[in-house]
């Protein structure tokens, strides 16, 4: 513990470098981490830290991406400032989904269920109204324009998504210091046990789940002026929400680095397998592997590979005073 | 609504698996879309229809839920839900993926002779396939009934289901009787997968939208609950079919996602189910 903090502190401080030292394919490489790497963490914070499994983030992120790129494109409005509308769109209805499930008490299977009973009902009405595109999808035209959010640089994207990243997870790292982040285990750990000394369980659920849908509704912004293209069928799906959800379980749900390691392992995994396999022709493999890493991850490495790593370097801390 | 039998059926062997060792099959849609694939494969291979076939694609299913539960669910039957849900849903990943490796992303359809053909039932026609499919899927489902109130093995899986350690006390085999009970499980849905393959184009994401119509089901009709999986699915199926006439054919899963909500907030033990979450 004591050498991984310095360690990681050593590398996010070079990663503003990067860029000027690698090629562009790396660019691109490292602002998907960064930006899955982001969306786990928000993740993390009703899913690893209060333990609500929500497998619906999918809607909050397309929420937020419909909205900044409708803002920009049809009123003109800059999705500088439209990443924050769509953040308070995607947070109002996670405040909704959070609310009746919390409110009724679901739990587990059910509140999955209803999360992604959202996401999907989401996904069919963007599927069916047409002024936002339907199913073919939105598209944005690519015009250069910094004030829009498009740059010709691939870089600043980099830098974006990196602010993004570290933002999130100066969050985590934040409320896992003060009571709200204690409240918060104290719900996964044991809902009833917590509720008995006091702690109003509703009301932190509520606000884990708020900061969690807001943080990914404005990363939807960054989807759609990176992408260009949003269809309801990918930034609303479930497979989406998987994507999001595997980065923080692998790296570790429930710690402040955990999703960020996730991302660093999986990202360039999916990215590498989506090149080599797609072009020969074997569509399908990177998500076969991604199966079997999940399947030995629950099975062997429950708690995620962060804390794992973190006891393996504090084994070796005592040797160094 | 005469996918309403297949739907049952579905959802039938989803509500078993669940019913006895407390485990949400989220691989159960792809499951059926393998028993689909094998109904193609005998059907453009071997020429055997899927109204036959559909034994053969039940009992290979079977085999593959058993194997399943035997390596992978058994070892976290105890564990929290959390991780139950993140390791099905990687079984589902392989499973999906899989498919989409060894029969390519382009939409399949099995024929059959008699998916033509259709006849006058009342003041309706009827397709002879959409009749055959729901007359064999209630059929199965009676007998699975049958299965489980009538025989030893049956007597066992609900004997598990109703009281795991009582079960063990008087010397079930439980770990057994589990893995049997997925197979079955498996069996319904590989069946139900045959059973629709001639109706339903499909290709692997298939799996996921099936998977979610029948937590849909299962839900409504009551977790865990046989009767609730078989008139959940007919329910469902009416539902969709209505949203369809009445609003438009893209918007009928909203019919279904809507009932779901409303029946997790107010009765989410479901129409048939006995315990509350």
């Amino acid at each position: 513990m004591r050498w991984l903090w310095p360690a990681a502190v050593l590398l996010l401080a070079a990663l503003p470098l990067f860029p000027s030292l690698f090629g562009s394919y790396a660019v691109t490489l490292f602002t998907l981490i960064f930006f899955y790497g982001f969306l786990g963490q928000a993740w993390n914070i009703v899913g690893g830290f209060a333990g609500q499994l929500s497998a619906g983030h999918a809607a909050f992120l397309g929420i937020g991406a419909y909205t900044a790129a409708l803002l920009s494109v049809e009123k003109g409005i800059t999705p500088w400032v439209g990443m924050f509308v769509g953040g308070a769109l995607a947070a109002a209805l996670g405040t909704l989904i959070g609310f009746l499930g919390f409110r009724f008490g679901l739990r587990g299977f059910y509140f999955v269920l209803l999360t992604v009973a959202f996401a999907e009902i989401c996904r069919i009405i963007a599927s069916n109204t047409d002024t936002i595109g339907g199913a073919v999808g939105y598209y944005i035209t690519f015009t250069g324009d910094p004030r829009q959010f498009q740059f010709q640089d691939a870089r600043a994207y980099y830098y974006v998504a990196l602010a993004l990243m570290l933002a999130a997870t100066g969050v985590v790292a934040w409320l896992a210091r003060r009571r709200f982040g204690v409240y918060l285990i104290a719900i996964r750990e044991d809902e009833s046990a917590s509720e008995a000394l006091g702690v109003d369980t509703f009301r932190y659920k509520l606000l884990a789940m708020m900061l969690s849908s807001f943080l990914t509704g404005v990363g939807g912004a960054f989807y759609a002026f990176y992408l260009f293209s949003l269809q309801p069928g990918s930034v609303f799906g479930i497979p989406l929400s998987v994507e999001i959800i595997m980065r923080a379980i692998v790296g570790g749900a429930g710690t402040v680095l955990g999703p960020i390691l996730g991302s660093f392992i999986l990202s360039p995994l999916a990215e590498l397998a989506r090149l080599y396999f797609a072009q020969s022709g074997w569509h399908g493999a990177h998500l076969v592997a991604y199966g079997l890493l999940l399947i030995a991850v629950v099975l062997f490495l429950p708690e995620g590979a962060y804390p794992r790593l973190a006891r393996l370097f504090r084994r070796r801390a005592p040797q160094t005073p | 609504m005469l996918f309403g039998g297949v739907f049952s059926l579905m959802a039938v062997g989803l509500t078993l698996i669940f019913g006895v060792m407390r485990v949400v099959n989220f691989a159960h849609g792809d499951m059926m879309v393998w028993g689909m694939y094998l109904a193609w494969l005998m059907a453009s291979r071997g020429g055997i229809d899927p109204y036959v076939g559909f034994v053969v694609c039940a009992a290979a299913l079977f085999v593959l839920g058993f194997v399943v539960q035997r390596v992978l669910v058994q070892r976290i039957v105890d564990a929290p839900h959390e991780m139950q849900i993140l390791l099905m849903l990687g079984v589902a990943l392989v499973l999906e993926n899989t498919a989409l490796l060894a029969f390519g992303p382009e939409p399949h359809r099995v024929r059959s002779a008699l998916a033509q053909s259709t006849v006058w039932l009342g003041p309706v026609f009827v397709d002879v396939a959409r009749l055959i499919a729901f007359g064999v899927a209630v059929v199965l489902t009676l007998l699975l009934s049958l299965f489980l109130f009538r025989t030893d093995v049956g007597r066992s899986i609900r004997a598990a289901a109703d009281n795991t350690y009582g079960a063990l006390v008087i010397g079930t085999d439980v770990r057994r009787v589990y893995a049997v009970a997925f197979g079955v499980g498996a069996a319904c849905v590989g069946a139900a997968g045959a059973l629709v393959a001639p109706l339903l184009p499909f290709q692997p994401p298939t799996g996921l939208q099936l998977s979610v119509a029948s937590f849909n089901i299962v839900i409504i009709g009551g977790m865990g609950s046989l009767l609730g999986a078989f008139v959940g699915g007919l329910l469902v199926a009416v539902a969709e079919s209505l949203g369809a006439i009445f609003l438009k054919p893209s918007l009928k899963e909203l019919v279904s996602f809507s009932l779901l909500v409303l029946i997790l907030l107010f009765r989410p033990a479901g129409l048939f189910g006995r315990r509350a979450p």
